[in-house]
């Protein structure tokens, strides 16, 4: 029996999908069985960041709905067989699928699966009580931006009132090291510090995420990128191993700071 | 060989340095009290028209529970007569619905986690917060409010209207406070650090919120601290 993560955000476009396609290509890079599940109906995205786009012939609502057998809309990525990818609906109908349809869904495919990835939509809506129905762990992503951090807040209130969802962990994306340095944006512990929760990691602003994405051709498959690097090590901490937190910051003070917090809460 | 019964009275008035004390009989029935007050107020000096110093009555009832509209038929009286407002009433009995709201308004709820944004947390009776309330998160008590960590959201002490309720926090940084209907924010673009030791905040005698060290608490509220424990 696998564990299924669902990725979410509360804000839109701070990273939901491009994580859930660096985490799930660094798990299966691992060797673990993975299959990502795009509930973004009616705006997926995750079979394009993954460059799976032009494969897909039947989709997540066609499963709910009984048109096809989950094994048919599913799709073997590029790169890995141990991963595959449910696409959501292009055109159908948001209503179309339940939450309860959703947790048989997920359950089903984690018979056959290590990890079940969900990238969730954004807002708090129905899309996003679909997400949540079947998973068991959550990963929350923030910006370092006040409305972000706002958001991820209340997602987070939200998911500890789901029973079946274990205490949700951080993600921090898009950090500006220089910004930060100059106090332009908000720090990472201080981020860490009001939404109290377990930090899983950090991931640079970095250009060569928004160029691999254009590529259909995840980051996490670079061996040297920074943004890899992160990605790698939040996969290998999920996996139960205890990473340090890379050195975003040239300030060495900042650094023992992070690590400090990670330590704490680890 | 019967001894002369000196009648007993049902309303006895005594002057204090605050106003009267009126004290009535428990026993008889109230319009007794009504005729008894007014031949003894008749007896009374008439207030001066000019004199435009209220007097201050207490009303000491024993076990006779007064009604609202009883209350306001001895108003009237003082009023009329010697024109003077009931300022206390000092009684033995309450009903038991009293009873329950002052239990409920004495009582501390206690919560441990962090109060999140979109949350709303609403007692009656002072509030316990063992954690944060987020920016976009809301704590609101009929009494006091008390959080241990850092209080960045919106918090409601002596919501029903009690000014004399306090705000502590362990780090005060909020984007509003409110004591009964006396609200203060933050000055624009100045951000506190929260690295101020613990504060506390209180509506003084100019109707103005003010913060001040949280060991002023105790002398600025001395009711705060429980009489059993001194
Ligand atoms: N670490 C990063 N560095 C640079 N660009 C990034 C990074 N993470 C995400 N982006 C870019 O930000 C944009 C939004 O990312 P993404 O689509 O993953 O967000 P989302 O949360 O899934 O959005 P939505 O709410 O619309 O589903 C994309 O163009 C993506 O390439
Ligand atoms: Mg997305």
């Amino acid at each position: 029996m696998g564990e299924a993560i669902v990725i979410t955000s509360g804000k839109g476009g701070v990273g939901k999908t491009t994580t859930t396609a660096n985490i799930g290509t660094a798990l299966a890079l691992n060797g673990k069985r993975v299959c990502l599940v795009d509930t973004d109906i009616g705006l997926r995205n995750l079979d394009v960041v993954m460059g799976l786009e032009n494969r897909i012939i039947y989709d997540l609502v066609d499963v709910v709905k009984g048109d096809c057998r989950l094994h048919q809309a599913l799709i073997k990525d590029k790169r890995f067989e141990s991963l595959t990818l449910l696409p959501a609906a292009q055109s159908k109908d948001k209503s179309a699928v339940k939450p309860a349809q959703m947790k048989k869904l997920v359950d089903e495919l984690k018979q056959d699966y290590d990890y079940v990835l969900i990238d969730c939509p954004a807002g708090i809506e129905q899309g996003y009580k679909n997400a949540v129905a079947g998973a068991d762990q959550a990963i929350v992503v923030t910006t370092p931006e006040k409305s972000s951090v706002r958001d991820a807040d209340r997602i987070i209130g939200l998911l500890e009132k789901e029973d079946h969802v274990s205490s949700p962990r951080l993600v921090v994306n898009r950090i500006r090291p220089q910004m930060v340095k100059n106090g332009e944006a908000i720090d990472v512990d201080e981020i860490v510090s009001v939404l109290a929760i377990e930090l899983l990691g950090i991931v640079a602003d970095d250009d060569e995420v928004i160029r691999a994405s254009n590529d259909g051709e995840p980051i996490a498959m670079d061996n040297k990128s920074r943004a890899s690097i992160a990605y790698r090590n939040i996969a290998r901490r999920i996996n139960g191993e205890s990473v340090p937190l890379l050195n975003l910051y040239e300030d060495k003070g900042m650094l023992t700071k992070v690590k400090k917090f990670f330590g704490m809460r680890a | 060989m019967v001894q002369k019964q000196v009648k007993q009275q049902n309303v006895i008035i005594k002057g204090t340095k605050d106003g009267l004390t009126f004290v009535l009989n428990d026993q008889c029935a109230f319009d007794d009290i009504l005729e008894e007050l007014s031949d003894k107020l008749s007896e009374r000096p008439q207030p001066q028209e000019n004199d435009s110093n209220v007097v201050k009555i207490k009303l000491v009832t024993g076990k006779r529970y007064l009604e609202e509209q009883q209350i306001e038929q001895l108003q009237n009286r003082f009023t009329e007569q010697i024109h003077a407002v009931i300022d206390t009433i000092d009684t033995d009995v309450i009903t038991k619905h009293e009873a329950e709201e002052m239990r409920l308004d004495n009582q501390v709820s206690r919560l441990a986690r962090v109060v999140r944004s979109g949350q709303i947390i609403e007692v009656l009776g002072d509030l316990l917060v063992v954690g944060d309330v987020n920016p976009g998160g809301t704590v609101k008590a009929s009494g006091n409010i008390y959080v241990l960590g850092s209080l960045r959201g919106i918090a409601h002490a002596g919501m029903n209207g009690n000014r004399e309720a306090i705000i502590c926090a362990g780090k005060m940084n909020p984007s509003q406070l409110r004591i009964a209907d006396v609200i203060r924010r933050p000055p624009e673009g100045e951000e506190r650090t929260g690295e101020e030791d613990m504060e506390c905040a209180f509506v003084n005698g100019e109707n103005q919120m003010e913060l001040e060290r949280i060991s002023k608490a105790g002398i600025i509220r001395p009711g705060i601290t429980d009489e059993r424990i001194g």
